[in-house]
C-alpha cells in the first residue's frame, strides 16, 4: 500500500475502517498470547517475587511512549518539511495516546518501586526523565486545546513538538548527571543485569502488543480527529448566508 | 514601477478569503479595493506586503531595483498605529525611521507635515485617536518607499486631517510612486481603478445536499 | 543592524518590569525560610538552588509580554513587513529582554546570598553560572513567547512549554555552582555543558521564534 494513498483523507477513511477489524484482532491475540507468557511462562524474581511483572507492562508502556514522540516528530515534519494534508492529524491524534502510556509507565513504575524501595516515587533518572516527558504531552495538548485556528495550531504544535525532540536527548543527558550527582550510586536497577529468554519473549510480545495498541488507538484518534474536521466545516457552510437549500 | 497582483488566493484558517483577483498598479497610479467586511480587502493587503501567505497566484513588481524585495519597498499601514505610549510623537518616529530606512523627511519634519509639531514631544498615549493616526500616517514619510498599502486611511481623521492626506498621497504619487487603498469610505485623492473584492470571492467548495449556493 | 540597535534601545527603554522581577526574586529568598526553617547550614546547602529557580521563575513571569505588546498594537506586523529578517528582531528583543530582566537578578544576587548565608565562592559561582545560563532562559522562553503570543492568556501555557527546555540549564546551572566550592567536582565541565546549552538555546530559539512570529500575523 503505497504512503501516498493515504494522504487524501476520504481514501485514509475507508482504508482504515477495513484495516481497523485486522489490527484489533491482532491487538487482542498479541495481548492474550503476551499476558499469558507474562503470568504463567515467566518465573518470579528471585528477590522481587511476583511484583516484577508489573515490568512487563511498565517497560513497554515506557517504550510506547517514546515511540510515539518520534511518531509525532516525524508527523510534525511532514506538516513543516513535507505538508502531507493527514501529517497535522497525526500529530495532534498521538499526543494524547502518548500521554496516556507516558502516565501507565509512571504509574506502573510507582507500582513496583513501591514494595522495592518503599517508596512510592524515587527521583531516578529514568522515571524522572519520563516525567518531564509526561509534562511536554500534556504541555502539547494544552497548546492545541488553546490555539483556534487549526491550520496555525498545526504548524506551532509542529515547531513545538521538534524543539522538544531535539531536546530528549539533551534532557536525558542532563537528569543522569544530576541523579549520579544527588544520589549515591546503589539505587536499585530496575531492568535487572541479563534478560533471561523466559522473560524476554513475553516481554517482547506485549511491546508487539502495546505496539499493535498504539496503532489501533491512533488510527481511531485520527479518523475521529478527521471527522471532528468534516463537523466543523459543515457548521461553517452551515452559517455561510449564501447557502440555500435546493429548491425541490 | 508596476505593481501587478495575477491570480491571486488567499486561504485563512479553513476559508478561501478571495480568488483569482488580478489587477495592474502603474507608478503614480492609486488603486481603491472596496467590499464589505471579511471581503478580503485587508487581507490583500497584508498579502502584498508579506504578512500572509498566498495560497496560489503572485504579485511582482517591474521596474524596480534589481533583488530589491517587495517588503523593502512597502509601507503599511494597517488598522492599528504601531504607536507606544509611554514613547512620544518624536520617538517613535525616529523608531521606525531606524527600522525603514533614514531616507525621508526627518522625525520634526515629519511631524510638521502632518501638523503635529506641537505635540512632538508628548508621549503618544496623550493623542486622541485622530492625532495618532496622523503620526501613523507621519510614519510613511520618514522613509522613502514607493509603494503605500494603506487599510482604512481615514478612520478616526477629521475633514481636515482627509485633505491632508489626499495632499500627501497626491505629493506621493507625483513622485512617482503607488497606492493601494483598501475601504469603502471614499477617499480624498484619485482613484485610477477600483476593485470589488466582493466580487472576488468564490465559494468554497460545492455545496453539499440538499444546499445550493445563490447570490 | 541600525534596526536591531534602535528596536534593543527601545524595548530596554520600555522594559519598567524589570524592576517586579527584581521584587518578585526578593519575595521569593524571602519566603523560602519560612517555608524551611532558618537553620542557616540548610539555607546555605540549598542556597544556589533557590537562587537559580527564583532567577527562572523571575523570567517566566514577564515572558508573556516579551512579543505580546507589539503583536497587540500593530508594532510587530510593521516589523514582519519592514522587510528585515525576524531572527534579527527576536536577537534585539531578547537581548533587551535579558538586560532588563535578568541583569538586575545577577547584580541582587550577592546581596540575596547574604541572606541565604552563602560564602563568596558560591556568590562568586552563582553570577559566573547565571550570567552563563540565563541568556539560554531567554532564548528558551522566546520559544514559548512566541508560540503563545496570539493567546490571550498564553502566560501559563507558555512556561508549561518551555519548562522541558529550562530543566537542562537549571541542572546545569546549580550542578557548576555547587561543583566550584565542593572540593573534588569540577568546575569546568558542567560549565562548559551550561554554555553549550545555552548556545543551542540561542539558534534554536531564534529561528524557532522568528518562524512561529511569522506565522502569526492576524
Amino acid at each position: 500500500m503505497q504512503f501516498i494513498d493515504l494522504a487524501n483523507p476520504t481514501r485514509f477513511l475507508s482504508i482504515s475502517a477495513r484495516l481497523m477489524p485486522v489490527l484489533i484482532g491482532a491487538t487482542l491475540i498479541a495481548f492474550a498470547i503476551g499476558l499469558y507468557m507474562a503470568f504463567f511462562v515467566a518465573p518470579p524474581d528471585y528477590q522481587q517475587g511476583e511484583t516484577v511483572r508489573i515490568m512487563f507492562v511498565h517497560v513497554p508502556a515506557a517504550w510506547l511512549s517514546m515511540f510515539c514522540y518520534t511518531i509525532m516528530a516525524l508527523s510534525a515534519l511532514g506538516t513543516l518539511v513535507w505538508k502531507h494534508p493527514l501529517a497535522d492529524v497525526s500529530a495532534k491524534a498521538a499526543a494524547p495516546i502518548g500521554a496516556v502510556f507516558t502516565f501507565i509507565a509512571l504509574a506502573t513504575g510507582s507500582l513496583w518501586g513501591k514494595p522495592m524501595w518503599g517508596t512510592w516515587w524515587v527521583w531516578d533518572a529514568r522515571l524522572t526523565s519520563m516525567l518531564v516527558l509526561f509534562l511536554m504531552y500534556l504541555g502539547l495538548i494544552a497548546l492545541w486545546q488553546a490555539i483556534d485556528d487549526q491550520i496555525a495550531a498545526s504548524k506551532l504544535c509542529a515547531k513545538v513538538i521538534l524543539v522538544g525532540f531535539i531536546n530528549i536527548p539533551i534532557i536525558k543527558f542532563s537528569v543522569d548527571w544530576w541523579n549520579t550527582l544527588h544520589q549515591p550510586a546503589s539505587v536499585m536497577r530496575l531492568g535487572g543485569a541479563t534478560i533471561h529468554p523466559s522473560i524476554l519473549w513475553p516481554l517482547l510480545i506485549l511491546a508487539l502488543a502495546f505496539s499493535l495498541l498504539f496503532l489501533v488507538l491512533h488510527l481511531a484518534a485520527m479518523r475521529t480527529e478527521l471527522m471532528r474536521r468534516r463537523v466543523h466545516r459543515l457548521r461553517r457552510l452551515a452559517a455561510d448566508s449564501r447557502l440555500q437549500p435546493r429548491k425541490a | 514601477m508596476k505593481l501587478t497582483v495575477s491570480d491571486l488566493s488567499c486561504v485563512r484558517g479553513d476559508y478561501r478569503i478571495f480568488d483569482s483577483v488580478g489587477f495592474e498598479v502603474d507608478a503614480g497610479e492609486a488603486v481603491q479595493l472596496t467590499g464589505d467586511n471579511g471581503s478580503g480587502k485587508s487581507s490583500l493587503l497584508r498579502l502584498v506586503c508579506g504578512l500572509l501567505e498566498r495560497e496560489s497566484g503572485g504579485v511582482s513588481l517591474q521596474g524596480a531595483a534589481p533583488g530589491a524585495e517587495i517588503a523593502d519597498l512597502c509601507h503599511y499601514l494597517g488598522h492599528d498605529n504601531g504607536l507606544k505610549a509611554p514613547m512620544t510623537a518624536m520617538e517613535n518616529l525616529q523608531f521606525w525611521r531606524a527600522v525603514f530606512g533614514r531616507t525621508g523627511l526627518e522625525a520634526l519634519a515629519a511631524l510638521r507635515t502632518v501638523g503635529l509639531e506641537r505635540i512632538a514631544d508628548l508621549p503618544t498615549g496623550y493623542l486622541s485617536a485622530g492625532q495618532k493616526r496622523r503620526v501613523a500616517i507621519a510614519r510613511l514619510l520618514v522613509s522613502k518607499r514607493p509603494i503605500w498599502l494603506l487599510d482604512e486611511p481615514t478612520s478616526a481623521l477629521d475633514a481636515a486631517s482627509e485633505n491632508l492626506l489626499g495632499r500627501l498621497v497626491d505629493e506621493h504619487l507625483g513622485a512617482g510612486g503607488l497606492v493601494i487603498a483598501a475601504t469603502h469610505m471614499p477617499l480624498p485623492f484619485a482613484i485610477a481603478a477600483t476593485i470589488d473584492m466582493s466580487l472576488q470571492r468564490s465559494v468554497p467548495e460545492a455545496a453539499p445536499e440538499p444546499w445550493e449556493y445563490t447570490g | 543592524m541600525t534596526m536591531a540597535w534602535a528596536l534593543f534601545k527601545r524595548d530596554v527603554g520600555l522594559g519598567g518590569a524589570g524592576f517586579v522581577g527584581l521584587i518578585f526574586f526578593l519575595s521569593i529568598v524571602t519566603i523560602l525560610p519560612f517555608g524551611v526553617g532558618p537553620d542557616l547550614n540548610l539555607l546555605a546547602r540549598i542556597g544556589p538552588a533557590i537562587l537559580w529557580i527564583g532567577a527562572l521563575l523571575s523570567m517566566l513571569l514577564g515572558l508573556d509580554r516579551l512579543f505580546r505588546a507589539d503583536y497587540e498594537d500593530g508594532s510587530l506586523d510593521l516589523l514582519l513587513a519592514s522587510g528585515h529578517a525576524m531572527e534579527i528582531v527576536v536577537l534585539a528583543k531578547v537581548a533587551a529582554y535579558w538586560v532588563t530582566t535578568a541583569l538586575p537578578l545577577i547584580v541582587a544576587v550577592p546581596f540575596f546570598g547574604f541572606f541565604l548565608n552563602l560564602e563568596p565562592p558560591a556568590i562568586g559561582a552563582l553570577v559566573a553560572t547565571l550570567l552563563a545560563g540565563t541568556p539560554g532562559l531567554a532564548f528558551a522562553g522566546a520559544i514559548g513567547a512566541a508560540v503563545t503570543v496570539s493567546l490571550p492568556r498564553g502566560g501559563m501555557l507558555l512556561a508549561v512549554v518551555i519548562l522541558p527546555i529550562c530543566v537542562p540549564i537549571l541542572i546545569f546551572g546549580v550542578s557548576a555552582t555547587l561543583a566550584a566550592y565542593t572540593d573534588p567536582d569540577p568546575f569546568l565541565p558542567p560549565f562548559a555543558i551550561l554554555l553549550a546549552l545555552t548556545l543551542f538555546s540561542a539558534v534554536i530559539g531564534l529561528f524557532v521564534a522568528a518562524s512561529a512570529l511569522r506565522a502569526s500575523s492576524r
